[in-house]
C-alpha cells in the first residue's frame, strides 16, 4: 500500500469522517488518494489557520480529535498559531503535513520549511515520518498521544517521497505506546478531599476546560455532586457549560472579567476544589492574596498543573471523571455529610454578593448597548439547539456573563492563547460538526476581519453560519486598556476603513443584516435566525463601552472594580507591567 | 514516576508566593532522564528547559540500551524547589520521556565527570604541573616539549580544583564533557 493510502486509510480505521485542509506540492499524493473515496469528506478552507481553528471547534463540539491536512513550508507556518491555541486550551487535533522528499530535506528546497523544529513547542508531540513501514504505526500512536491524558494538538510530518512508497499497513489494534496516563487518583488522596468536604464552612467548586474535557460522563457527575452537597460552583471560561448556567448553584464564571459573586466566593472560600482548572493569571489575580485562608484541592490529569502556580494542600493526580466517581463512591461511603449548618451561612454570605448585581449597565434608548445586544441574543436563541463560538476581546467576555450554557460543548472560544480570528473558523468547524444545529459566532468587527475569508467556505458548503458582529469600531479590550493605564491615548486601537458588512455578505453571497436602532434589535435578530443560510450581522454598538466586573492587573479578587466610577488609579505601576 | 512530591499541609492554608521566603533558595540537583532514542528528543528537553526558563548547567547524552533504543541524558540544573519539582513534572510530561529520576533527593548518588587540560610551560612551572598532576591522578595522554595534556576524571568539584592550580601553571585549552551520574547501590 501506497504511504499516501496509508493516511487515508489509518484516518478511516480512527473513525474519522471529516478533514479541514488545503491542498499544495507535498500532499498531492494524499489528495489523490482523498480524490478516490467517500469515506472522508474533506472541507477545504481558505487559509491553513482557519483549517485549524475549524478542527478545534469541531473537536470541542463532538469530543472526537479534529483532523487537519496541508501541505509543507507556509502550509505548516500558517497552522502554526491554531496547534498553540490549541495547546493552550489542550484539545485533541491530528494535523498532518506534507513534507519535501526525505532526499531533498535541508537543502532549502520549494517550500521547505523545518516543521517538526517549528511545532515542537506548539504541540504535544510531533513526528517526522522517513519510513512508509512506519507510516502506519505513527498515525495511530499520533491518534493515540492526542486523545490521552491532557489532550492536545500532535502533528505528523510526512514527506512526499514516503508518499509515493509502498511498505506494509498496520491496523490500530497493533499500536503499541509506552504514554499511558493514570487515570485512576489516589484513594487516600480522594477520602482526605472529602474528609475536608464534610467539615467545610465555605467550600466552593472550581471548575474548568479539564471537566469538559474528561467527557460528558465527568460534567454528568459533576452535577451530581454539586446537587448532593449543596456547595456553590463557579467555572473558567473554558469551562462554561459543565454545571448549568442556569443551575441554582452556579455563581457564574469568575475570574479577571468574572462575576463579582464568583470572586468573592473564591477570595473567602475555606475549601477551594479545582476540578480541571490550573490556576491561571486570568483566575488567580495577585498570588499573594488569592484566596488566603483556603485549604486548597487540585484534581489534574497533567501533573505539571498541580503545584506550578498555586501551592495546594490535596493534589489529586487523575482523570476528572474517574476521580468524580470515586469522590462520589467514598462520600456516599462515609455517610453522605456536609456542614450544612455552616452552608446556609456561606449561602447567605453569597446571596449578599450576588444582590450587589454586578452585571447590570446603564441602559440605552438610543444606541444598543453590546451587553443589552447578548442579553436579547441569549433570550431569542436560549430554546435553540445553539453552539457559541466567539472571537476575542470584550465581546468574548460579555459573551461569557451574558449568555447561559447549560451543556459541555456548546461554547468554543480560545481561552489560553486568546487568538483574535479563532470564532469564523471556529463556527465552521462546529456547524460541520452539527449541521443542523444552530452555530453563532459572537464577535467584534476587528477580530472578525482577521480570518473573514472563511465566509468562503461557509458559502461552498452551506453552512448557515451566524456571524454576530458587535462594532464598536474598537479593538475593545485595547481600548478600555489604553483608557485604563495609558492616560486614555487610544494608540491604534481603532478600527478605521472598515468594510461595508452588509455589501461584504453580498459579495461573499451571504445575508447581510445591519442593526443600529435597539429598538430594531429583537426583530434583526429574528430575521438572522430565520434566515437559512451564512449571515453576518452588523450590529453597530455603543463604542466607548468598557468591560466590567473587572479585577485589574495585580490586584486581588476582593478588589474588583464594578461599573466606570471606580476606575481612575485602579490599576498601581506594578499592575501595569502584567498583562 | 511521582512528580508530585508534595507533603500535605505545605501551604499551612496561606496563599502561596512564588517570590519570597523559602522558595528564594536555589538548590542543585542531578536529574536522570531515560528517554526513547529517538530524533529531536534532545531538541526537546533542551527547548523545554529554554523555553520556560530554567537553567542547565551540564548536560550529558548518550544511548544506554541499544536493543531498548534507550538514551540516558543526565542533567544537573538549579533552581527554587517549586522550579526543581515543576522540572520535573514538565520532564515527565515529554511523551519520549519514559523515566525522571531526582539522583539528588532520590538518596546517595555518585557523579562522575571527564576533563582534559592542555598545559603549556617550561622549566619549574613544567615540573609542578606534572606533580600536581600525580596527586589528582591524572593521566598524560599526550606530551610534547613544551606543554602536556592532563586526563582528569573525577567529581566536577575536583576538576575545578584542578583547573585552579593550573591556571597559573599555563593551562591554556580545556574540555569537559558534563556529569555522568548514577545512585548508590
Amino acid at each position: 500500500m501506497s504511504g499516501a493510502k496509508m493516511v487515508v486509510q489509518a484516518l478511516i480505521d480512527q473513525g474519522v469522517d471529516t478533514v479541514f485542509g488545503y491542498p499544495g506540492g507535498a500532499v498531492l499524493p494524499i489528495y489523490d488518494e482523498i480524490f478516490l473515496q467517500n469515506s472522508i469528506k474533506h472541507f477545504l478552507v481558505r487559509h491553513e489557520q482557519g483549517a485549524v481553528h475549524a478542527a478545534e471547534a469541531y473537536a470541542r463540539s463532538t469530543g472526537k480529535p479534529g483532523v487537519v491536512l496541508v501541505t509543507s513550508g507556509p502550509g505548516a507556518t500558517n497552522a502554526v498559531t491554531g496547534l498553540t491555541d490549541a495547546l493552550m486550551d489542550s484539545i485533541p487535533l491530528v494535523v498532518l503535513t506534507g513534507q519535501v522528499p526525505t532526499f531533498m530535506i535541508g537543502s532549502d528546497a520549494f517550500q521547505e520549511a523545518d516543521t517538526v523544529g517549528i511545532t515542537r513547542p506548539c504541540t504535544k508531540h510531533n513526528w517526522l515520518v522517513k519510513d512508509t513501514n512506519a507510516l502506519a504505526n505513527t498515525l495511530h500512536t499520533a491518534f493515540h498521544v492526542a486523545c490521552s491524558g491532557r489532550p492536545g494538538p500532535v502533528l505528523v510530518d510526512i514527506p512526499k517521497d514516503v508518499q509515493f512508497a509502498n511498505g506494509t499497513y498496520e491496523g490500530p489494534a497493533k499500536m503499541k505506546s509506552h504514554y499511558q496516563p493514570q487515570l485512576k487518583g489516589d484513594l487516600d488522596a480522594i477520602t482526605a478531599l472529602v474528609a475536608a468536604m464534610e467539615t467545610a464552612q465555605k467550600p466552593i467548586f472550581y471548575t474548568g476546560g479539564g471537566v469538559i474535557n474528561s467527557g460528558p460522563v465527568a460534567s454528568q457527575l459533576l452535577r451530581e455532586l454539586v446537587e448532593a452537597t449543596n456547595f456553590p460552583i463557579t467555572s473558567t471560561l473554558m469551562g462554561l457549560g459543565c454545571y448549568p448556567g442556569n443551575g441554582d448553584n452556579w455563581l457564574g464564571m469568575l475570574g479577571m472579567h468574572g462575576l463579582y459573586e464568583a470572586n468573592m466566593a473564591m477570595h473567602d472560600c475555606d475549601l477551594m476544589i479545582n476540578i480541571g482548572a490550573r490556576f491561571d493569571d486570568r483566575i488567580t489575580g495577585r498570588l499573594d492574596s488569592f484566596s488566603p485562608g483556603s485549604t486548597k484541592a487540585h484534581i489534574d490529569i497533567d501533573a505539571s498543573s498541580i503545584n506550578k502556580v498555586i501551592r495546594v494542600d490535596i493534589p489529586i493526580l487523575g482523570d476528572v471523571a474517574h476521580v468524580l466517581e470515586d469522590m462520589l463512591k467514598v462520600w456516599k461511603a462515609r455517610g453522605r455529610e456536609t456542614n450544612s449548618k455552616a452552608l446556609k451561612t456561606w449561602w447567605a454570605e453569597i446571596d449578599g454578593w450576588r444582590k450587589i448585581r454586578c452585571l447590570d449597565y446603564a441602559a440605552d434608548s438610543k444606541v444598543i448597548k453590546p451587553q443589552y445586544a447578548l442579553e436579547r441574543l441569549e433570550a431569542l436563541t436560549k430554546d435553540h439547539d445553539r453552539y457559541i463560538t466567539t472571537e476575542v476581546g470584550q465581546h468574548q467576555m460579555w459573551a461569557a456573563q451574558y449568555m447561559t450554557f447549560n451543556d459541555p460543548n456548546r461554547w468554543m472560544t480560545s481561552g489560553g492563547l486568546g487568538t483574535m480570528g479563532y470564532g469564523v473558523p471556529a463556527s465552521i468547524g462546529a456547524q460541520v460538526a452539527h449541521p443542523s444545529s444552530l452555530v453563532i459566532n459572537v464577535a467584534g468587527e476587528a477580530s472578525w476581519l482577521m480570518n473573514m475569508q472563511e465566509m468562503g467556505t461557509a458559502m461552498q458548503y452551506g453552512l448557515p453560519v451566524k456571524q454576530f458582529i458587535l462594532n464598536n469600531e474598537r479593538l475593545g479590550m485595547v481600548r478600555q486598556w489604553q483608557e485604563l493605564l495609558h492616560g486614555e491615548r487610544y494608540s491604534q486601537s481603532w478600527s478605521e476603513s472598515l468594510p461595508d458588512f452588509v455589501k461584504l455578505a453580498e459579495a461573499f453571497g451571504a445575508k447581510g443584516i445591519l442593526c443600529s436602532d435597539p429598538a430594531d434589535l429583537d426583530e434583526a435578530i429574528m430575521e438572522m435566525l430565520a434566515f437559512d443560510g451564512p449571515v453576518i450581522f452588523d450590529c453597530l454598538v455603543e463604542k466607548h463601552e468598557n468591560c466590567f466586573p473587572m479585577i485589574p492587573s495585580g490586584k486581588a479578587h476582593n478588589e474588583m472594580l464594578l461599573g466606570d466610577a471606580a476606575i481612575k488609579g485602579a490599576i498601581d505601576a506594578s499592575g501595569s507591567v502584567l498583562v | 514516576m511521582n512528580a508530585l512530591n508534595i507533603t500535605k499541609g505545605m501551604s499551612s492554608k496561606s496563599a502561596y508566593n512564588l517570590r519570597s521566603g523559602h522558595a528564594d533558595l536555589n538548590e542543585r540537583h542531578t536529574l536522570a532522564v531515560i528517554v526513547a532514542n529517538e530524533p529531536g528528543v534532545l531538541a526537546r528537553v533542551i527547548g523545554l528547559f529554554s523555553g520556560r526558563g530554567y537553567n542547565i548547567e551540564s548536560l550529558t547524552v548518550a544511548e544506554v540500551d541499544h536493543e531498548g533504543h534507550t538514551s540516558r541524558i543526565t542533567i544537573v540544573t538549579s533552581g527554587t524547589p517549586q522550579i526543581i519539582e515543576q522540572i520535573k513534572a514538565q520532564l515527565g510530561r515529554i511523551i519520549p520521556v519514559y523515566d525522571v529520576h531526582d539522583l539528588t533527593v532520590e538518596g546517595p548518588s555518585v557523579e562522575r565527570e571527564l576533563s582534559l587540560f592542555k598545559v603549556s610551560g617550561k622549566g619549574e612551572k613544567r615540573v609542578e604541573a606534572l606533580r600536581l598532576a600525580d596527586v589528582f591522578r591524572a593521566n598524560v595522554v599526550d606530551s610534547t616539549l613544551d606543554s602536556f595534556t592532563f586526563e582528569v576524571v573525577g567529581s566536577p568539584e575536583k576538576i575545578d580544583a584542578f583547573a585552579d592550580l593550573m591556571r597559573p601553571l599555563g593551562l591554556s585549552e580545556m574540555a569537559r564533557t558534563g556529569v555522568a551520574a548514577l545512585s548508590r547501590g
